[in-house]
């Protein structure tokens, strides 16, 4: 009986462990980022485009405008890249494929969910980026290389979960469908694609989810320069890569500015994945 | 005759994705078979950084994830059979259910700042236990998750001719439920260790790197994915080809860890 009451205590305890990590995350980002709310505010901050360490290494005027920026739009990038190859992929695993195909196709996109970010962010530095350029002219890390290769690296993701919404349409409606003569590209347009419509959302809105945090790939690509980019193929900086790239040697106000980015950066991607999760993915079982 | 043709536009425009994805997945492996066969020789896995070598770094990482393991792994599944064996509808498991679900996909880089906030200010230093703990924290949702699922897929009847027979109720869930689901929890452990063992965000800040060999978890700590990260950006050609190196053995072993999950445990799935 005593092991009996243990093991409830101990599933118990580590039940509440999640629920207080997650609790210490904003804690303790709120406790550190307390500085640069003091001294910068809000909106202040989040309308301010300059980066710049004071002259005693400890002070400064930081603002968060260019890699906040940086961040929606290498993610708009990535998204605008992802949704219809992964709808396609969706669609092809779903509807179009012959069944000895289905499994070892699901097998290779999954594998690309599967690799370290890391890898995506050296192919892109020595591979894709060059490439781009080559066609595009402009910086080889650049807004649009981050945001492509983001994009590459959601594919499988979105592609996986959509996959998953549009199975989920009873194979009666699909099959009545056809039996009334309708093409592949109706069943999927009037069928499949109405019924798994909220999943599909979901999955894109969680993807964004993904490409909003992502830090190595980025870093790798983005350029991780402080301005405005004024053209796709410009250098700029997101806010995972801002942290990567300065959080080791910064003073005190700076160190406090990059946590309040950290903050916001875990609040919009805490927004999003909840809105994702509990609108448009809620399981029904 | 319209109509015809659309469907078959669509047919190819699918089809033509597919091949898309595939081809960068090709692409990438390609890439790294290439790279990765040109500079990776004995010498790689016989000296430690400061030589040119990936020893200490690749051993550091598996210790890293390795004892992120142990301390994730059991908080999670913990975790996960109070979710799904006590408090099966409890508003407490909806919250402490859902929250993980979003914990999942928090920002890596938030998880190492938020562990540099606890784990290294404090200590005065980076340090390979703050690295553990970073990794361990990305992996206790994903735990959680895996078993709550895993859990919920054991039948019924189970618990019940387990509790007939006069068990306990950690009984029934040690010897009964968990043997059950045996199979889709090693899944998911090496799925966890898979994800976690390529993870460069939570270490940048926490761990840092380290050049020598090194098990003193108390200083900074050789890494892998951190060395890659830093010889890669280096410009210099003996370091650029050491991160192709490292990063082909990285790849190798995630995938492989995955294919083995595929082709070994995955039990066929049932809706």
């Amino acid at each position: 009986m005593l092991f009996n009451r243990f093991f409830r205590g101990l599933s118990h305890t580590s039940a509440w462990l999640v629920l207080t990590i997650l609790f210490a995350i904003i804690i303790v980002l709120f406790h550190y980022s307390k500085s640069a709310i003091g001294d910068f505010g809000f909106f202040h901050f989040i309308t301010n485009s300059k980066w710049i360490v004071g002259n005693d290494g400890n002070g400064g005027n930081f603002g968060g405008l260019i890699p906040i920026l940086g961040t929606f739009l290498s993610s708009l990038i990535a998204m605008v890249f992802a949704i219809p190859i992964a709808m396609g992929i969706a669609i092809f695993l779903t509807e179009i494929a012959p069944e000895f195909l289905k499994a070892p196709v699901g097998i290779a996109v999954e594998l690309l969910a599967a690799i370290p970010s890391i890898i995506y962010g050296m192919w892109g530095l020595f591979y894709f980026g060059p490439l781009l350029q080559s066609w595009f002219g402009g910086q080889s890390n650049s807004l649009l290389t981050a945001g492509v290769v983001l994009g590459i690296m959601v594919i499988p993701f979105m592609a996986a979960l959509s996959r998953d919404a549009m199975n989920t349409t009873p194979s009666v409606l699909v099959e009545s469908a056809y039996s009334m003569g309708a093409t592949r590209y109706e069943v999927i347009k009037d069928i499949v694609f109405p019924f798994a419509k909220k999943g599909i959302i979901g999955s894109v809105i969680l993807s964004l989810g993904r490409a909003l945090g992502e830090t190595m790939a980025v870093a790798f690509l983005i350029g991780g320069v402080f301005r405005f980019p004024n053209s796709l193929t410009s250098a700029t900086i997101s806010i995972p890569v801002l942290i990567a790239n300065n959080f080791g040697e910064a003073g005190n106000l700076q160190l406090s500015a990059m946590f309040y980015m950290a903050l916001i950066l875990f609040i919009i991607s805490f927004f999003t994945i909840t809105i994702a999760k509990f609108y448009f993915l809620r399981k029904t079982d | 005759m319209n109509r015809l043709l659309l469907n078959k536009i669509v047919i190819t425009l699918s089809t033509l994705a597919a091949l898309i994805g595939i081809s960068f997945l090709l692409w990438i492996l390609i890439t790294l078979s290439i790279r990765g066969y040109h500079s990776i020789d004995w010498h790689i896995f016989t000296t430690d950084l400061v030589n040119n070598g990936l020893r200490n770094v690749i051993i550091g990482q598996f210790i890293l994830a390795g004892i992120a393991t142990v301390i994730g792994v059991p908080v999670g599944m913990m975790a996960g059979i109070y979710l799904r064996e006590y408090g099966i509808n409890s508003k407490f498991s909806m919250i402490v259910r859902n929250l993980s679900d979003v914990m999942m996909s928090a920002p890596s880089i938030v998880i190492g700042i938020f562990v540099y906030g606890i784990f290294v200010v404090p200590f005065g230093g980076f340090n390979g236990w703050a690295g553990v703990i970073a990794l361990a924290i990305l992996m206790i949702p994903i735990v959680v998750s895996t078993t709550d699922s895993m859990l919920s897929l054991v039948p019924q009847e189970l618990r019940e001719a387990g509790i007939a027979l006069g068990a306990s109720k950690a009984q029934v869930i040690y010897k009964i439920v968990l043997s059950a689901a045996k199979i889709g929890l090693i899944t998911g452990v090496l799925l966890a260790f898979a994800r976690v063992i390529g993870e460069t965000a939570p270490l940048l800040f926490t761990s840092a790197n380290n050049n020598f060999f090194s098990f003193g978890l108390s200083n900074q700590y050789p890494s892998l994915t951190v060395s890659i990260y830093h010889l890669a950006l280096f410009p210099s050609q003996t370091s650029q080809n050491l991160a192709w190196a490292g990063s082909a053995i990285l790849t190798l072993l995630v995938l492989f860890i995955n294919l083995i999950t595929r082709f070994i445990f995955k039990p066929r799935k049932q809706k």
